[in-house]
């Protein structure tokens, strides 16, 4: 029988390393995982992890993929640390991004500096309004937030594609299920030329600060670690768990929202049905790759964004099957969820009967 | 002369970073109640665990009844006659008495004779039980008959109790002394732990008493003061802070008719309670645990809110305020569990005396905290209540209890409460940090500020109240001097008989 026992003590050093440990036994779990399925492996996790990173516009892509990945992770990384588990971050991009898309097309073809950040505001407005539905279920009937926000994401996935079929449908395409290219002034501006590096990023930058900044200096950090850390402390100290909850799940809609926005207004170009390409679940891994801080978030996306880039490649260039790159980045939260647990237990063989 | 019924003889104990038991001799002989007396952290817990076999001694031998005793854990210890009733009860509230008794025995009879063994075994012992009852309905008084109980239908031959008084009512107690009397004069051995001088005065034949994990002592109580066997437990003479005369000022909390439902299955409503605190005074609450002691402290701090004007500071009415806005205007509490609710076991010392003292003192701008004031009060409290710890940095959770208790009582009373609640100031602290506690709370009155103490330790609830009341099932007494209060008459009280504070002496008018 195995057991686990608790550590007497956990070293800081050897906590601070786990997610690094982490992805050093994914590439060896995901290495055995591509021979498996007859693929070289040392060839297949030099594509994924190391050859993106010597191509000069593999690199802008991964800036390109890392941001929004980063975004959303931010914004759910307040929830957890509240205990507030929102799955349905995927949703929530979805519905900022549809919300924004209708602001660029209510407006096509008429020029403004307003309107992107007049659609800013609406994917931020989409993002949490399909957040405050499972924060309204859950502070009126304890309904529980995990469920109902992740079945959520499917209620909006289809609500895209109704939109694109239908009232957002491209006039002059065809029937195809996608809306007019935006025009330039629903555009985000490019920042190096020839590339598709945009505004976002900026964007994405300055919240990694501003996350810093309120997580570890500002009273609202404070509540929401000390709700997720004691919450009968956090009563006693005048948290009301209940609004903490709203904005939780607020923040992390508005944050998805925000992310959706960008994509659509950014690399995209047009609202697709294709939007929803997992970024939302990806980051719940991001967070917590990124040990919930900030910081931690921003080089955890980029480790993400990676798998991504490196996993395209390796897909056309190596013809792994794209679920087996899905399976790779699930490895990866796995692990590292199971060195966090040997970093605080050690596991001991006891015979059945030992006490 | 006989031999011993259980001898130790240098027997030690080390945990990493701290010897726990070091070189430990003594003995207790059959027909003997032997207190076991000590600080917080002197080493009774593992001592008596050692002897039940929960633990194993790194040198040293034990003998018992004449042969070496080696328990290789509880149920060796059982079959050997050790027998040992905890503080903490290990019972299921969803199933009856008879259920639980039949858990713990290795093998226990059918039930029908298990239930005749444990009417005649608790009539006999004076413990009254009804072995259908479920435990989740009975008192913690009675609860504890189970757990005794239970150790005495496996015959023990020497039964510990570790602090079995803590939880009883002073006829409760008399009640128990009965019991352990009796099984006294039947060769029982018993090994008495307790922090209750005047109990082990009354009750124990001898007593050993352990500091930093050394016997530095035995005694006989009966010859000894309560004060100079604190003395010899603590190393130096008790601070006893001395009552001020009271003088009340204006009155600053009036508590008119406050009812709240009951918490959960097992809360206990509030019904009607009626008080108030004038400047200058410490009221001192007594009651057994469970009577509404949480949820009475709850409706003080602001966690639960109640129907307007049923609290008032001053002149103001505070019932529907949260905590936050309670402590802007001086209202403040110190809940009785330090680990998770007074404090973030996770959190630093800084984190956690911005926890609370952020409004009065003044520890964020725009909801930004303020790092070096917070530093700054996070030292104040450290310094002014002698709190031991490497700095602000540790982790509150890293704390002893005493440590902890010092810390949260001192990061209220530094913030100049107008009106300070506080639940079990001292429960679980040593004699040293409680008389410590106890003096910050009497000079915090003498300051002007109302005090209100939630105690089940009568004896620390005579040591500092000018006033005193009891919580029972809910109700609060009248409001008596709490100068000339009788045990009696307190027992009275806690048994919800509140005819004695109204007919008796002169009431203390508000």
């Amino acid at each position: 029988m195995l057991r686990l026992e608790p550590r007497t003590e956990t070293k800081t050093l050897i906590q601070a390393l786990a997610p690094a440990a982490a992805v050093l036994i994914t590439m060896v779990v995901g290495g055995l995982l591509f021979a498996a399925l007859g693929k070289n492996p040392f060839e297949a996790i030099h594509t994924i992890f190391i050859a993106p990173l010597f191509d000069p516009y593999s690199r802008t892509e991964l800036l390109i993929k890392a941001s929004p990945l980063i975004l959303i992770a931010l914004g759910l990384s307040f929830g957890f640390r509240a205990g507030i588990w929102n799955i349905g971050a995927e949703g929530q991009y979805v519905m900022g991004g549809l919300a924004g898309s209708a602001v660029a097309l209510a407006f096509w073809n008429v020029e403004g500096a307003w309107l992107l950040p007049l659609m800013a505001v609406a994917g931020i407005a989409g993002g949490a309004a399909w957040a405050m539905i499972p924060a309204f279920l859950k502070i009126r009937f304890n309904a529980n937030e995990i469920l109902v926000s992740l079945m959520l994401v499917y209620v909006a996935t289809l609500f895209l594609s109704a939109m694109v079929s239908g009232p957002l449908r491209d006039p002059d395409g065809f029937n195809f299920p996608q809306s007019r290219l935006f025009h330039d002034s629903a555009r985000l501006p490019i920042l190096m030329e020839g590339t598709r590096v945009h505004v976002g990023i900026i964007v994405t930058m300055v919240a990694v600060l501003a996350a810093q900044i309120f997580l570890t200096r500002h009273l609202f950090g404070f509540n929401v670690r000390l709700l997720g850390q004691a919450p009968r402390a956090a009563a006693f100290s005048g948290v009301n768990a209940k609004r903490l909850t709203v904005i939780c799940l607020g923040l992390s809609g508005a944050m998805a929202g925000l992310a959706g926005l960008f994509e659509v207004a950014g690399p995209i170009g047009q609202l697709q049905p294709s939007l929803p390409v997992g970024y939302g679940f990806t980051a719940i891994i991001v967070a917590f790759l990124g040990r919930l801080s900030p910081v931690g978030i921003l080089f955890a996306g980029m480790v993400m964004a990676l798998t991504y880039i490196g996993g395209e490649t390796a897909q056309f260039a190596l013809g792994i099957p794209s679920a087996a790159i899905s399976v790779f980045q699930g490895l990866l939260l796995f692990i590292l969820l199971a060195v966090d647990l040997l970093t605080r237990y050690r596991v001991r063989f006891v015979r059945r009967g030992e006490v | 002369m006989t031999e011993p019924l259980l001898d130790l003889d240098g027997v030690s104990k080390s945990y990493p970073g701290v010897k726990a038991n070091d070189d430990v001799r003594f003995s207790v002989d059959r027909g003997e109640i032997h207190a076991l007396l000590g600080e917080n952290g002197a080493g009774k817990s593992t001592l008596v665990k050692m002897i039940y076999g929960l633990v194993r001694p790194d040198t040293g031998a034990m003998r018992f009844a004449g042969a070496a005793y080696e328990p290789a854990g509880p149920v060796a210890a059982r079959a050997s006659g050790v027998a040992m009733v905890f503080q903490h009860f290990s019972l299921f509230e969803a199933l009856t008495v008879a259920e639980n008794i039949e858990l713990g025995m290795e093998n226990p009879p059918p039930r029908g004779e298990l239930a005749a063994r444990i009417v005649k075994v608790s009539k006999e012992y004076g413990l009254p039980l009804e072995p259908d009852r479920l435990v989740g309905d009975l008192s913690v008084g009675i609860r504890q008959r189970v757990e005794i109980v239970r150790c005495l239908l496996q015959d023990p031959r020497l039964l510990i109790m570790d602090e079995p008084t803590s939880v009883l009512t002073p006829q409760e107690v008399e009640i128990l002394f009965g019991t352990l009397r009796k099984l006294k004069s039947e060769g029982v051995a018993i090994l008495y732990i307790s922090h209750k001088l005047d109990e082990i005065r009354q009750l124990c034949d001898r007593a050993t008493i352990l500091r930093h994990g050394k016997v530095v002592g035995t005694c006989i109580p009966a010859e000894e003061t309560a004060r100079s066997m604190a003395g010899m437990m603590i190393g130096q003479e008790l601070a006893h802070p001395v009552a001020g005369s009271f003088s009340p000022g204006e009155k600053l909390l009036s508590i008119e008719g406050l009812s709240l439902p009951a918490l959960g299955q097992f809360g206990v409503p509030l019904s009607d309670i009626s008080v108030s605190l004038r400047a200058g005074e410490v009221l001192g609450i007594a009651g057994v645990a469970g009577n509404g002691q949480d949820e009475f402290m709850l409706a003080l701090s602001g966690e639960r809110t109640c129907a307007a004007n049923s609290i008032r500071l001053k002149d103001r009415d505070v019932s529907r305020m949260g905590p936050t806005a309670r402590r802007r205007v001086g209202l403040q509490a110190a809940p009785e569990e330090r680990l998770g609710h007074a404090a973030a076991p996770a959190m630093t010392l800084s984190e956690n005396a911005f926890l609370t003292g952020r409004v009065r003192k003044g520890l964020a701008s725009n909801g930004f905290s303020k790092p070096s004031a917070i530093e700054a009060f996070a030292k104040d409290i450290i310094k002014g209540f002698d709190v031991r710890t490497p700095g602000t940095a540790t982790l509150a959770g890293a704390l002893s209890g005493g440590n902890l208790q010092k810390f949260v009582v001192g990061r209220e009373v530094l913030q100049e409460p107008v009106v300070l609640a506080v639940n079990q100031p001292t429960w679980g602290v040593d004699a040293h940090a409680a008389s410590q506690i106890r003096r910050a709370l009497r000079d915090l009155a003498e300051r002007g500020a109302g005090v209100l103490v939630i105690s089940q330790d009568l004896d620390e609830l005579m040591e500092i109240s000018d006033t005193f009341a009891v919580l029972a099932n809910g109700r609060l007494s009248p409001v008596r001097p709490a100068a000339g209060m009788s045990i009696e008459a307190i027992g009275r009280m806690m048994g919800g008989d509140f005819s004695v504070a109204e007919s008796g002496g002169e009431h203390a008018a508000p």
